[in-house]
């Protein structure tokens, strides 16, 4: 039988093609796009979804090597609109279905769409538990600070003041902050774009896909039907400042990343906090190694013979 | 048992026993503390009967306090075959007051308790009716081993007792011990030994009789000893599940922990989770990887799953989900059983959700069970839930070992390229998906979406009226080919009478065993165990219309309309008023005698109104 877990997974996807498949182009965007997107016009979403694009282009990238994994909510609808094998999950699981992917599929990359809703809602507990195990994916938040799908109710990163259908007097609760939550739970890689920023987005992209473990984007996301000008402030075209990470950033230096986080918005935008760390999928991988060990050149079933024998 | 006494050790004096003192079975009981032991000896003798070829069940209880609290541990043991643990004890061990009080009402009228006299007093009123021998447990057990050990080893002790009793096999038991101490010092072998033989040695003759088995029958495998989760676990293991993902829960945990240990070995591997839900979406992922995956709880962690389990139906992914009932609803009874999942388990999810529920019979049939229900997630691409119970989790059977390498399969996903990929494709006969698992590629260059939202036939979301009943009926329509491809369940006894009893899961022993004694005291009953309980097979009308009255058993309440869980679902389906319920919840197994008392009423009722 083929051991699924115990081939260490890949380093980070390869750039050139495998041999065999060397006479295969790569992939053009006309191939990669499918669906058209439902997102309403001039949502940032379509920013996102034009550097996946890209990315997969830019890094070569087959169809099959790659699985786009969502939840629910308007950015979940993401994997329609990508020409590759997808998933469309319940809300805010799917980090932990991709994870399931991943652990049992090291030859593929995973790639997690969704929004604010998704990850640190209802979904906080398995965006805790993902980064802390650190399990090899990369996750993009399109962070719109606001529940769009839904038409306007207060989102759990909506700043105070918000008024939405659910607060029509203003958001009272105190927001989550992305950076910080992702920090202090133990994520290897954690970077924060903006989708009026292209080439940035693509860059924290390619770094997060590179990252040998849990990659996680922030991607502030305008909602131009329920929060039009949220992300003006970080938008020079708009007024905005657009500041990038300090070039003396220590990006290993967990405490400066938090100070980082902790700015007041616009805050700061590149990689806040990165570590190598032995993913999941690694010391699973190691488990099992050691496992096999003790069964050298068994099958099978001569394993669950042994056990068995032990229970006569 | 005679092959004991031909290989009796040298020099051990052969004796002479009386034809009349020649047993079948025996059901020993052992009560005591949690931390003496107790499961242990029940332990040591189900491995020994499952060695001599003799047939053995327990039951045990445990308390759900982390340490200490009353504890039991039933064990019958027989050369013939065994249904049940046993209504009633023939022989009490009571290590302490508490258990000789609480559970000489276990022991059948004329059976022997045995019990610690350094801790028990008898109760003169009660001598009339059991025999009383005491034996100073503790204090000899202190002689044997020493005074620092008080506690430990009075269970050795009492396992010597009860070798001498039932002239077990002396060799074998202690090689048992060797076995389970082996791993620690010689010192603590040297003590378990020493206290076994003090127990063998003590001239328990002079105070009472002593038994032997009679000759079993003669097996052509041998017998493996495991309880019902064990056997479930390694059941998924030999289906080829090589990937899981769960959350700690009683009495779920022990196949988790099991599978965690041991999947590694096969290049496997078991996800503990942060919750419930993680684990099926877990789960879920991995069988999407290509693999069926297994996730399973209990109780409240079932409810939980609910919502991932409807998305497995839509996306029509295969998933085994096992279910160890216990008492519900909310935290319940974490340590009882209870046979109240069905409904949770057949409609638990919102909107029309057709699923696979089928439920194993006996720790044995825990093992194939679980291969079915991966074979069965797997050709119908749907969630199945495999409905185990408490009782059956923790009870340790015998059964012959399984033929490993006919039923080990390699059930890799196949990533070869196909032309193109349409998952949901309408036109399929039965409705059966064809997902191409991630990393196939697609020459099209047209790649599938698996997705909860209504979809079209390649998963693309579609809100078309004609589309969602279509897919409705695709999902339903794949299970009632299932339905058509399911065995007609065999009657146990004659296929027409007064009284079918039905029955599901954990309860076919105890039932099976009603009907015997029935038909033995010349009553016409006969038993019908369901193994699918969704889809149903068909052809349970024409096996109904055989008997005058069909009484579904079942470990859960009558319900709001006076049927219990099973038998609505029946009388729902046929719409015959003949379907009545016979249900208890006190969180224990049926007692054969609470079944046919039931059936005695029933039958006397019949009789007095032949039209009912």
């Amino acid at each position: 039988m083929s051991a699924i877990v115990v081939d260490p997974p890949t380093e980070t996807l390869s750039t050139a093609p495998p041999d065999s498949l060397a006479e295969r182009k790569g992939l053009t965007k006309k191939e990669i796009a499918a669906d058209h997107p439902t997102w309403c016009p001039g949502c940032g979403d379509f920013s996102v979804l034009a550097l996946y694009f890209k990315l997969i282009e830019k890094r070569k990238l087959w169809h099959e090597q790659i699985t786009t994994v969502a939840g629910i909510g308007c950015s979940s609808r993401f994997p329609y609109f990508v020409q590759a094998h997808g998933v469309h999950f319940i809300h805010g699981r799917a980090l932990s279905f991709a994870s399931g992917v991943s652990l049992s599929r090291p030859d593929l990359h995973v790639f997690v769409f969704g929004g604010d809703g998704d990850a640190f809602s209802i979904g906080g507990n398995h965006f805790t538990h993902t980064a802390r195990k650190n399990i090899k994916l990369t996750y993009v938040v399109m962070d719109n600070w606001v529940y769009g799908l839904t038409k306007k109710q207060t989102s759990p990163t909506s700043p105070k003041g918000f008024k939405s259908k659910t607060d029509l007097w203003g958001a009272i609760d105190q927001p989550i902050n992305p950076m910080k939550q992702a920090i202090s739970a133990g994520a290897t890689f954690v970077a924060r774009t903006t989708h009026t920023n292209p080439n940035h987005v693509l860059q924290m992209m390619e770094a997060a896909m590179d990252h040998d473990g849990f990659g996680f984007i922030e991607c502030l996301s305008e909602c131009v039907e329920f929060y039009p000008g949220a992300f003006d402030p970080s938008n020079p075209r708009k007024g905005g400042v657009f500041n990038l990470v300090p070039k003396e950033h220590d990006v290993t230096d967990e405490i400066a990343a938090y100070r980082l986080a902790n700015e007041p918005f616009p805050g700061y935008f590149g990689v806040f906090y990165q570590q190598q760390r032995p993913t999941k999928n690694r010391l699973e991988a190691k488990v099992n190694e050691d496992a096999r060990q003790r069964v050298p050149g068994l099958a099978d079933w001569q394993i669950l013979k042994q056990s068995f024998d032990r229970m006569k | 048992m005679s092959e004991s006494i031909l290989t009796a050790p040298a020099g051990e004096q052969r004796r002479a026993i009386p034809p009349e003192q020649r047993i079948k079975e025996a059901v020993i009981r052992l009560a005591g503390n949690s931390q003496d032991g107790i499961q242990a000896i029940g332990g040591f003798l189900a491995r020994l009967a499952g060695r001599s070829e003799q047939e053995v069940m327990t039951f045990m209880t445990i308390p759900s306090t982390i340490s200490g609290g009353p504890s039991i541990f039933q064990v019958r043991l027989g050369s013939g075959e065994v249904l049940s643990a046993g209504d009633e004890a023939d022989m009490l061990v009571a290590f302490y007051q508490h258990s000789y009080d609480q559970h000489l009402n276990s022991l059948r009228k004329g059976g022997v308790v045995l019990y610690d006299s350094d801790h028990v007093e008898a109760n003169p009123e009660w001598q009339q009716d059991y025999r009383h021998v005491g034996v100073a447990i503790s204090s000899l057990t202190v002689e044997a081993i020493g005074g620092t050990a008080k506690d430990k080893g009075k269970n050795v002790f009492v396992l010597g007792l009860l070798a001498k009793i039932f002239d077990l096999n002396l060799p074998r038991l202690e090689q048992l011990i060797r076995e389970r101490f082996g791993g620690k010092s010689d010192s603590v072998v040297n003590s378990a030994l020493s206290s076994f033989h003090a127990g063998y040695a003590f001239s328990i003759g002079d105070l009472m009789e002593t038994f032997a088995f009679a000759d079993s029958q003669k097996r052509t495998r041998p017998q493996v000893v495991m309880n019902g989760n064990e056997a479930l676990a390694y059941g998924l293991i030999a289906a080829g599940v090589r990937f899981g993902a769960g959350y700690p829960i009683t009495p779920w945990s022990d196949i988790m922990e099991l599978l965690r240990r041991e999947l590694p070995k096969y290049g496997g591997s078991f996800i503990q989770c942060e919750d419930e839900i993680a684990s099926v979406a877990m789960a879920l992922g991995a069988s999407y990887g290509g693999r069926v995956a297994v996730t399973g709880s209990s109780g409240p962690g079932i409810s939980l799953k609910a919502e991932a389990i409807g998305w497995g139906v839509m996306a029509e992914v295969p998933l085994v989900i096992i279910d160890v009932q216990r008492g519900g609803p909310s935290t319940g009874l974490p340590t009882n059983v209870e046979q109240s999942d069905l409904n949770i388990a057949c409609f638990g999810g919102h909107g029309d959700s057709p699923r696979v529920v089928l439920a194993p019979a006996s720790v044995e049939d825990c093992f194939y069970t679980a291969i079915e229900s991966v074979n069965l997630a797997r050709k119908y691409s749907v969630p199945v839930i495999l409905l185990t119970d408490q009782a059956i989790a923790t009870r340790i059977e015998a059964f012959e070992e399984p033929d490993f390498a006919a039923v080990c399969q390699d059930i890799s996903p196949d990533l070869s390229p196909i032309p193109d990929a349409k998952p949901y494709d309408l036109s399929e006969a039965l409705g059966v998906p064809k997902h191409a698992a991630p990393g196939t590629r697609v020459l099209s260059g047209k790649y599938p979406i698996v997705t909860g939202l209504e979809h079209d036939e390649l998963g693309h979301p579609s809100a078309s009226p004609r589309l969602h009943s279509q897919m409705t009926a695709k999902r339903r329509r794949k299970l009632q080919a299932l339905a058509r491809s399911l065995p007609r369940p065999t009657v146990y006894g004659p296929p027409e009478g007064h009284v079918l009893l039905v029955g599901w899961g954990s309860t076919q022993g105890p039932i099976r065993e009603a009907v015997d004694r029935a038909r033995a005291a010349g009553d016409s009953v006969s038993a019908l165990h369901i193994r699918y309980l969704n889809p149903l097979p068909n052809g349970l009308e024409e096996i109904f219309s055989g008997f005058h009255q069909i009484l579904v058993v079942e470990l859960n309440d009558e319900g709001l309309y006076g049927y219990g869980q099973l038998a609505a679902m029946l009388r729902a389906r046929y719409c015959d008023a003949r379907i009545q319920g016979v249900n208890k919840c006190d969180g224990l197994t049926f007692k054969v005698k609470e079944i046919l008392a039931v059936l005695q009423n029933k039958l006397a009722a019949s009789k007095a109104n032949p039209k009912i």
